[in-house]
């Protein structure tokens, strides 16, 4: 017990703090993943074909490839490309990027893809009449949108978002290779100083574990929220 | 785009997209075992038995790979028993402990997918089995599993295609599959973009056979 002690002689509070750095992470990429789904859920419900086949790419490639491969291209490519943009405005310094931000992106990106495909799903589920239903009482698209449909979606998508938040959740632990330091980063700095590597990782695995079912917990609340009247 | 470097990386990262095939399979035939032992065992009417299986497939499935590739590779190896015992032969190869890993892992996702589909057969097929005088054990082997596999098939296909994913993990115990090649090739070159197409468009690849596979499958195993 004493390697999880807190202050200078045991890991209780480093890894407590990489603990809230996880759940930043998660949090974070699934904000960016839902602005993603945001973009391209409209796009690939639109009868347009060039607008369903760029929204098809992006959730076909993301879904295709393993996020490691993903979150490899961002770690090595993301400070190219910002030096890149920032040299077209005339800025030719290095720039480096901070991990966090690298990481939450990549992930987001990756959760983005799978929120898309849910809520795609949802709302290709409600009935027609109500779309007809909104259009009857002169909605404008607005109202139309987030007073009828979004509150449906919503109902019909939680159970889904519930699993890409696990999915979401339990990728940033692939952020460690990036150097952020979180649960993993911190297990492994932990696991190589004590040489005790067996603990450190269960340990990891008791911490993940704790986060999904909170979590689980959380959202089954608000299920039952959104589910009011059914 | 360095259009010679993707042409030149090609040959390098196909050839690793043969080990990542490798670790694949072997963790899918091991994986689909475990799986269907522990999915019985759901259906055993033993709570203990019951909560064993639900508490491997819970525990399983809410850690991350990475967690589970580390704590057999890194963690086991530290015990001093396991280092005198005949299984160290196994655990001290990285290839053995991704496959390990990669293998419960699986099997908690299949052993679920399995569970699931066994619990949709109704009830009326076995009764029908039972009244006919077939034995039980016939009843499982001959009625029970081939509609099980025909169920789950949609839901198995998806978890090939995340294990596949999760096959790169391997990358971070030292093993040079398609992931780790790339991120080799990406670190010496400094050229992510053009790689990350290349292997890319190879694991989109492999997607789309197992997925066009898994879509015959269950057209040749409809019912109707």
């Amino acid at each position: 017990m004493e390697l999880l002690a807190f202050g200078d002689t045991g890991w209780g509070d480093e890894l407590f703090y990489a603990t809230l750095m996880t759940i930043a992470v998660s949090i974070t990429a699934m904000f960016i993943g839902f602005l993603f789904a945001l973009l391209f859920t409209p796009l690939k419900l639109s009868k347009n074909k060039f607008l369903n086949f760029i929204a098809n790419s992006y959730t076909t490639i993301i879904r295709g490839v393993p996020e490691l491969l993903v979150i490899y291209l961002f770690f090595f490519g993301g400070t190219g490309a910002v030096m890149y943009v920032a040299s077209i405005f005339g800025y030719n310094e290095y720039i480096e990027i901070n991990a966090f931000i690298t990481g939450a992106f990549a992930i987001g990106i990756i959760s983005g893809a799978y929120s898309t495909e849910v809520f795609r799903g949802a709302i290709q589920s409600i009935d027609k009449g109500q779309f007809e239903a909104a259009n009857v009482l002169g909605l404008n698209k607005f109202g139309k949108f987030f007073k009828i449909i979004l509150p449906q979606t919503l109902r019909l998508a939680i159970p889904n978002l519930s699993n890409v938040w696990q999915i979401t959740l339990k990728d940033t632990s692939l952020i460690s290779v990036t150097g952020l330091v979180e649960i993993m980063r911190q297990s492994y700095i932990a696991a190589g100083s004590t040489r005790d590597p067996l603990f450190f990782y269960s340990f990891a695995a008791v911490l993940y574990l704790f986060l999904t079912f909170v979590s689980m917990k959380l959202i089954n609340r608000l299920e039952v929220k959104y589910s009011r009247g059914y | 785009m360095d259009l010679e470097l993707m042409i030149n990386s090609f040959p390098k990262l196909l050839s690793a997209a043969v080990i990542t095939l490798k670790l694949l399979s072997v963790s899918l035939i091991i994986g689909l075992f475990i799986g269907l032992f522990f999915a019985i065992l759901r259906l055993n009417k033993n709570i203990f038995i019951n909560k064993l299986a639900y508490g491997y497939s819970y525990v399983f499935r809410g850690t991350p790979l990475l967690v589970q590739i580390f704590i057999i590779y890194f963690g086991l190896g530290q015990i001093e028993y396991l280092r005198s015992t005949v299984l160290w032969v196994i655990l001290k190869e990285p290839y053995w402990c991704a496959i390990i890993a990669f293998a419960l892992n699986t099997g908690a996702y299949t052993s679920e997918i399995l569970r699931s589909a066994f619990q949709t057969i109704k009830s009326g097929i076995v009764e029908a089995g039972k009244s006919l005088g077939i034995s039980n054990k016939v009843i499982f082997y001959k009625i029970q599993i081939p509609i099980a596999i025909r169920q789950s098939l949609p839901a198995y296909g998806n978890e090939i295609i995340l294990m596949m994913k999760g096959t790169s993990l391997a990358s971070t115990v030292t093993l040079m599959d398609l992931t780790g090649v790339a991120k080799y090739i990406i670190s010496t070159t400094f050229k992510p973009i053009e790689v990350f197409i290349v292997a890319g468009g190879i694991y989109l690849f492999m997607t789309f056979i197992i997925h066009n596979v898994i879509k015959y499958l269950e057209k040749k195993y409809s019912f109707n």
